[in-house]
């Protein structure tokens, strides 16, 4: 079964392009517009690996990182955190909640495409 | 002994050891007295008892007892006074016992005592004044010390005391309200302590003298005589000592006479009120200055706290930027490498990517140009050309302009202007900046089909009024406080129109400049009403 992969961002067209490149590598693509959204979801789907931004209305990409963190059910989801805040201290505050991966937007594709592939234990 | 310590031959400087010459009078003085006694004895003695010699003697004695007393307890009383309450004291102990007595032995004519002196009756020794029913030695008494008392107070109020002896009674009398008693309270003068020394051996012995010079330096805390500091202290350590030998008031002479004391002259006194009056008015300086350098960092902590705050605003608006800029970015560059990667992509997918790519273009470049607006407007780095403006022209325009977006969205847009408002001087640019501003948020917002926008405009006394009014959403009660903050953009997320954040908050701030203002109002019936006052005072 493909891997499931859940894409949390507020911008529409940010998650029409990472939809259209998850699902062109063979992943099932579930998607969320906020922050709440994305928990509902990930406590719904339980996907294997989470695509978060960090700047979303209602709860932000930290939020949602932390409280799934804080739940033992969902322990073994990854989390790769999306930022357009390219600052080292978001960046160790996203890790220091629990963050497995961290990308800055603009991302390469195909850097996100391995980077989702390797944490997911996949060869690319 | 205070009179000889004066004279030349004793005066301390003069070199001899004296401790010699001071027992020998001393002994010669007892035994003065005791000839004297006896003299006396032998003169009145057939007449009088033993006990009433001795009552006679404590007569005079008790001379001494108001100007001792005085002395310790009444700061007024003046050398001069003592001395006049003294002799009067003595003088009318000699008349009225002492004279008697010698009558009574047959010295003296009785008619002395019956008579008075030369016939005055009221003179008479025994009834002085015509006083009578006491015993003899009570009348002396009572006359005597009455003498000897008004003397005292009444001289020694007469003449104000020297400074000296201002400073003198202060140590005296008052000496148990002070702690540290062994401190005057003014000493002025210069002393050394050789001087001291020689001056303690030639009164005390040599020994005598370093022994109390040593245990003065220990108890100082000096390892060594010499180290000794030659202060008030010691001037009086050394006062205090000579005391014991020679008297209070001889010591006191001799000590004067080695150190250099300062005589304390009134003069001494207004310049030290006056060094006194000066710290004083240095501390009041002080305190103020101290005051104003308290206020001056508390200014200068708020202005801190100010640029503090100024620069994490500046912070977080760089940052804000900076997500903005990403965003678009981040849609443009995975959008062009969807595109670059898969050659053989349906081409109505591909058509849909590009148009994607184009609009995110020019939100981009869109937000380049407000972000740079809107840091020129901040900076005061604007550019303003300020020319007449008729503001009801520049509304109808404005409408004209959007006509054929409202078109397309099929909005209807009723504009209600009077038929005339006043010409203002303003940037007619910017305020046109400001209606489309208005026009494209309300049609972004207004249902389509169906949408409505109302424009109107009004003038009354104070200025021009501009509403734009739509049938959209509304603002959200939460948000209605935020959507004039930068990046900062109504509606829901997941549908909200494209738009940078900045176009309100650009607008608030070129109605400023005018000295107006721009705020919203909800609709009762649903949607929002912004409007924007301009103040009459721009008219041409």
């Amino acid at each position: 079964m493909n891997p499931k992969v859940l894409v949390a961002d507020d911008e529409p067209n940010i998650v029409i392009s990472l939809e259209y490149l998850l699902k062109r590598e063979g992943y099932t693509v579930t998607v969320a517009k906020d922050g709440q959204e994305a928990l509902d979801a990930i406590a719904l789907e339980r996907p294997d690996l989470v695509l978060l931004d960090v700047m979303m209305p209602r709860k932000s990409g930290f939020e949602v990182c932390q409280a799934v963190r804080a739940n033992e059910a969902l322990q073994s989801i990854k989390i790769l955190m999306l930022t357009a805040k390219g600052r080292d201290t978001d960046v160790a505050k996203g890790l220091a909640l629990g963050a497995d991966g961290y990308m800055t937007k603009p991302f390469s594709t195909r850097e996100l495409v391995s980077k989702v592939a390797q944490m997911l234990g996949r060869t690319p | 002994m205070p009179l000889l310590l004066r004279t030349a031959y004793f005066r301390p400087d003069a070199g001899h050891n004296l401790t010699r010459i001071l027992l020998l009078i001393r002994r010669v003085a007892i035994l003065g007295v005791m000839v004297l006694g006896y003299v006396y004895f032998h003169l009145a003695g057939e007449a009088y008892a033993l006990v009433s010699i001795g009552l006679i003697s404590f007569a005079a004695v008790a001379q001494f007892a108001p100007v001792v007393f005085g002395g310790l307890y009444w700061k007024g009383g003046t050398r001069l006074g003592a001395l006049a309450g003294l002799l009067a004291g003595f003088f009318m102990w000699a008349y009225t016992l002492m004279l008697p007595s010698l009558a009574k032995s047959g010295w003296l004519a009785v008619e002395f005592l019956t008579q008075g002196p030369g016939g005055w009756q009221l003179l008479r020794p025994e009834q002085f004044l015509g006083l009578q029913g006491m015993d003899n030695l009570t009348h002396s008494l009572f006359w005597s010390l009455l003498v000897n008392m008004g003397a005292y107070v009444g001289v020694s109020l007469w003449r104000p005391p020297s400074g000296q002896e201002s400073s003198q009674a202060l140590l005296f009398v008052d000496v148990f309200k002070r702690a540290q008693t062994s401190n005057p309270v003014f000493w002025s003068g210069r002393a050394n302590v050789p001087d001291l020394q020689r001056l303690c051996e030639r009164y005390l012995g040599a020994g005598k003298a370093a022994a109390l010079f040593e245990a003065y330096a220990r108890e100082a805390g000096v390892r060594e005589v010499q180290a000794i500091r030659p202060d008030a202290r010691l001037v009086q350590f050394v006062e205090t000592q000579l005391a014991g030998a020679v008297g209070s008031a001889s010591a006191r002479v001799l000590v004067a006479s080695s150190v250099e004391e300062d005589t304390l002259t009134p003069d001494d006194v207004l310049r030290i009120l006056d060094e006194t009056s000066q710290v004083r008015a240095y501390s009041r300086a002080l305190e103020e200055k101290s005051g104003s350098l308290e206020r001056a960092t508390t200014e200068l902590r708020q202005a801190n706290e100010q640029l503090k705050s100024l620069d994490r605003l500046k912070d977080d608006f760089m940052s804000s930027v900076t997500h903005e800029l990403r965003t678009p970015l981040t849609s443009i560059r995975a959008f062009a490498e969807l595109l670059r990667d898969d050659p053989g992509m349906e081409p109505a997918q591909r058509g849909k990517f590009i148009e994607i790519i184009v609009s995110e273009t020019e939100r981009l470049s869109r937000l380049v140009n407000q972000v740079l607006d809107m840091a020129k407007i901040e900076s005061g780095h604007g550019e303003w050309h300020t020319d007449r403006v008729d503001l009801r022209a520049l509304v109808q325009q404005a409408v004209e302009t959007t006509s054929e977006l409202c078109k397309e969205r099929h909005i209807a847009v009723d504009v209600t202007v009077p038929a005339v408002s006043p010409i203002l001087m303003a940037d007619p640019d910017r305020l046109m900046q400001v209606m489309l501003n208005l026009l494209s948020n309300a049609a972004k917002f207004v249902p389509v089909p169906g949408g409505r926008i109302g424009v109107s405009l009004q003038c009354d006394g104070t200025g021009v009024t501009v509403a734009v009014t739509d049938n959209g959403p509304g603002v959200a009660a939460e948000q209605q406080a935020l959507i004039f903050d930068r990046f900062r953009q109504g509606g829901d997320a997941s549908n909200r129109p494209q738009g940078t954040g900045l176009g309100l908050p650009i607008s608030r701030q070129i109605v400023a400049h005018f000295g107006g203002r721009l705020w919203f109002e909800p609709n009762p019936a649903g949607g929002s009403t912004f409007l924007f006052f301009l103040p009459l005072s721009l008219a041409a």
